[in-house]
C-alpha cells in the first residue's frame, strides 16, 4: 500500500479523530486525536492491509517556542510505524497541551515502546498512562527538570547528588 | 524458604538473615554488573538476579554516557551538529554524519551530486565494515580468542588508514556536509582501497578458519542469547539481529538511498537467531559491504581528479590583493594553492562533490578571495542568524547503520538553528530486548550476548 493509501484507509476508518493528514517531503502523516490513538495504533498494527508491525521510533517535540504555534498544544508525541511485511511506513503524532502532559502508552502494543516512552518522559516530562515502569531512562531519578523542554536552559546546573557527608 | 526455623539460627540462616531456610532452599542472589567492568565495552549497569548460576532476572540500566546530543544540536546551526554526529556511533562516524545531512537535505529539498552519493556509499561500507570487525573481535577476545581481535583490529587499521587519507583524521571524521561532503575523494584512493580490502580479506578468511566451527566458540555461541523473530520485531530490533532470526530487513534494500539500487550485493541472514547466527550475519555483510565499495568505485563518475595544471598557481594573499586592485579578469579561473588544512576546498575539487546550491554549501575557496559575491557567500553561510536555513517542516530520514536503521527525525522552524534533531539509534532496542535475551541464561553467557548486541555508548546514551 502506497502513503496516501495508508492515510486514506485510516481517513475513511477514522475519519474525525483525525485532525489532520499530509505527505510533505514524502513522510505521510497523520494527526491523531488522543482519545483515538490506542484505537488507530491498534488497528494500525493488527489490520491485515496495514500491517505495522514494528514501532521504529517514538519520540517527541516541543512547540512552546516554535513562530506560530505558542499557544497551541505545547507538546506532540511522534510515533514513527513501519511495516516489515509490506516495507511502508506511516508517521503519527498527537498534540498534547502544557497542562495535562498525558498520552495513553503503547507498551502493550510493543515492547520498544517501554524504554522509547520512559525516554520522552525523561526528556519533556511526557506522562503515559498504564506504563508499567514509567521512571527516568538516560538521567538519574533525582534530576530536576526535563531537559528537552525549550524552557530548560542548557547552562542550567543541577543539585550536587549523593551521600551526604 | 516457606520452611519454619525451628530452634535456633543456622549458620545459614546468619549469614543469609532470617527465613533463608535451614539449608534444602535456596536464595537468590542479586549481583550488579557494570557499570565499569573489565569486560563490558561500554558503560551500562545489569542488576542480575542468579539462582545459582542461572540468571533469572536482569534490568539494564543505561544512560552512563548521556551527553545531551539534542539538547546541544538545538543551540548551534545545522551544520554545527555534525561534529556531534560523529561521536553518536564512533566506530562508524561516517554513517551517522550522512544520515544527518542527508535528513537536514530532504528537509531543503535538494539532492546530492552522482559523484557525492557513491563516495557517500563507498565510505559508509568501509565504516560498516570497521565496526562489525570491532564488535567480532571484541566478542571472540571476550571468549578467549585474543588472536582473532589483534587480526581483526589489524585489519581495521588498514581501513582506518582509508578514512584517515580521504576525512584527515580516523575517529572524529566531520566529513559529511550538507549539500555534499567535505572533500573529493585523494589521488589513487581507489588503489589503496583494493589494496587494503585484501588485506581485510585475508583477515577474514584467517578469522573464518580460526572461529567459524571452531568447538570452544560454537559451544558458547550456537543457541545463546537466542531472540525470537516475533520479539525481534516487537522491540524494533533491526540490522544484523534482525537478519540473524530470517527477516532480510535492511533499508539499503528496502527503501534504497543514494545509490544502493545500482550496485549488486546480497542481504546476508541466518534463521537461528543466536550468538553464532549474529556472528555469520556481520561475517557475510563485511564481504557484501567491501563489494559494494568496489562497485560502486567502479561505477563512479567523473574519475580522477586532475587539477588543471595550466594556470598559474597563486597564494591566497595574492589572490585576495588581485582581487582588490581590480584585476578580476579571469582571476576566478585560477587554480589556489591552499594551506594545507584547506585541502580539498579549491574549485576542482569541490565541483564534483558538492551540490551547487548556493543556500547551503560554502563557495569553493576560489570565489571566496577572489570575488565579492563568494565572500558574501561565504560570510551569509558562516554568520550566526544567517547560515543554512531549511524551511519550517519536519523530516525523518534513515540510513542502514552498523547497527541497524539509524533515523534522524528533524524539525526546522525556519531558522538558522535546528529546533529538533532526534536521533534513533539502532542500539537502543537491543538493550530495551537485553534481559530477554539473558533471562534463563548462565552468568557466564551475559557477556558473549553482551558483546553479539554490539552497544556503543555514543550513540545509545546520546
Amino acid at each position: 500500500m502506497d502513503g496516501d493509501a495508508i492515510l486514506a484507509a485510516l481517513r475513511a476508518r477514522f475519519g474525525g479523530a483525525l485532525a489532520e493528514t499530509h505527505a510533505r517531503r514524502g513522510d505521510h502523516t497523520a494527526v491523531v486525536e488522543r482519545g483515538a490513538l490506542l484505537d488507530v495504533l491498534r488497528h494500525c498494527r493488527d489490520d491485515g492491509a496495514l500491517g505495522f508491525d514494528m514501532l521504529m521510533d517514538l519520540t517527541a517535540a516541543d512547540y512552546a517556542k516554535f513562530p506560530g504555534r505558542e499557544d497551541g498544544p505545547r507538546f506532540e508525541v511522534v510515533y514513527h510505524l513501519y511495516s516489515v511485511r509490506y516495507n511502508h511506513r506511516l508517521r503519527l503524532k498527537v498534540r498534547v497541551s502544557e497542562d495535562d502532559p498525558v498520552v495513553p502508552t503503547a507498551s502493550g502494543l510493543w515492547p520498544i515502546a517501554d524504554w522509547f516512552e520512559r525516554e520522552v518522559w525523561d526528556m519533556f516530562g511526557v506522562r503515559f498512562t498504564g506504563h508499567p515502569n514509567l521512571k527516568r531512562l538516560l538521567l538519574y531519578e533525582e534530576f530536576v527538570g526535563h531537559p528537552l523542554r525549550k524552557d530548560y536552559p542548557i547552562n542550567r546546573r543541577q543539585p550536587l547528588i549523593g551521600p551526604k557527608i | 524458604m516457606d520452611v519454619a526455623p525451628t530452634g535456633p539460627a543456622t549458620t545459614r540462616e546468619f549469614m543469609l538473615g532470617e527465613g533463608a531456610g535451614t539449608g534444602s532452599g535456596t536464595q537468590p542472589m542479586q549481583l550488579g554488573v557494570g557499570p565499569q567492568h573489565p569486560a563490558m565495552h561500554g558503560i551500562i549497569r545489569i542488576v542480575t538476579e542468579l539462582d545459582g548460576e542461572v540468571i533469572r532476572k536482569a534490568d539494564v540500566e543505561i544512560g552512563y554516557l548521556h551527553r545531551a546530543f539534542e539538547k546541544d544540536c538545538e543551540v548551534g546551526s545545522w551544520n554545527n551538529a555534525i561534529p556531534y554526529t560523529d561521536r553518536l556511533n564512533y566506530v562508524s562516524p561516517l554513517i551517522n554524519n550522512f544520515g544527518y545531512c542527508s535528513a537536514v537535505e530532504k528537509l531543503l529539498g535538494i539532492d546530492v551530486t552522482e559523484r557525492c552519493q557513491y563516495i557517500r556509499v563507498v565510505m559508509s561500507e568501509i565504516s560498516r565494515i570497521c565496526d562489525h570487525l570491532t564488535c567480532v573481535g571484541a566478542s571472540s577476545m571476550e571468549l578467549g580468542a585474543f588472536t582473532v581481535f589483534l587480526y581483526m583490529i589489524k585489519a581495521r587499521e588498514f581501513l582506518w588508514e582509508l578514512v584517515e587519507d580521504v576525512t584527515g583524521a580516523r575517529l572524529t571524521i566531520s566529513y559529511g556536509r550538507v549539500g555534499g561532503v567535505k572533500a573529493d575523494l585523494p589521488a589513487a584512493f581507489g588503489d589503496k582501497m583494493r589494496a587494503a580490502f585484501k588485506q581485510v580479506r585475508e583477515v577474514l578468511d584467517e578469522v573464518h578458519r580460526l572461529l567459524t566451527g571452531n568447538r570452544i566458540f560454537m559451544d558458547r555461541m550456537v543457541g545463546v542469547g537466542k531472540l525470537s523473530r516475533e520479539e525481534t520485531i516487537g522491540y524494533a530490533i533491526t540490522g544484523p539481529l534482525l537478519r540473524a532470526v530470517g527477516v532480510p530487513y535492511d533499508v539499503r534494500r528496502a527503501q534504497p538511498y543514494y545509490v544502493y539500487d545500482r550496485l549488486d550485493w546480497e542481504v546476508a541472514t541466518q534463521a537461528a537467531g543466536d550468538n553464532y547466527a549474529r556472528y555469520l550475519v556481520r561475517m557475510a555483510e563485511m564481504e557484501q559491504s567491501m563489494r559494494i565499495a568496489e562497485q560502486a568505485l567502479d561505477q563512479m563518475p567523473g574519475g580522477p581528479i586532475n587539477v588543471d595544471p595550466e594556470g598559474r598557481p597563486l597564494d591566497p594573499a595574492a589572490y585576495v590583493d588581485q582581487g582588490k586592485q581590480g584585476k578580476t579578469e579571469g582571476l576566478l579561473l585560477l587554480p589556489i594553492t591552499l594551506s594545507p588544512n584547506l585541502q580539498g576546498q579549491d574549485r576542482a575539487a569541490q565541483a564534483r562533490v558538492n551540490t551547487d546550491d548556493k543556500r547551503v554549501v560554502l563557495p569553493p575557496k576560489e570565489n571566496t578571495y577572489g570575488s565579492i559575491e563568494g565572500l558574501m557567500n561565504h560570510f551569509m553561510l558562516i554568520m550566526e542568524g544567517y547560515g543554512i536555513r531549511p524551511p519550517p517542516g519536519e523530516a525523518y530520514f534513515a540510513v542502514e547503520g552498523a547497527n541497524g536503521e539509524l533515523g534522524f527525525y528533524v524539525v526546522s522552524d525556519g531558522s538558522d538553528r535546528p529546533y529538533r534533531v532526534r536521533c534513533r539509534p539502532p542500539c537502543l532496542p537491543p538493550l530495551a530486548a537485553l534481559h530477554r535475551m539473558i533471562e534463563g541464561e548462565w552468568i557466564g553467557d551475559l557477556i558473549p550476548t553482551f558483546g553479539s548486541v554490539n552497544m556503543i555508548g555514543g550513540e545509545l546514551d546520546r
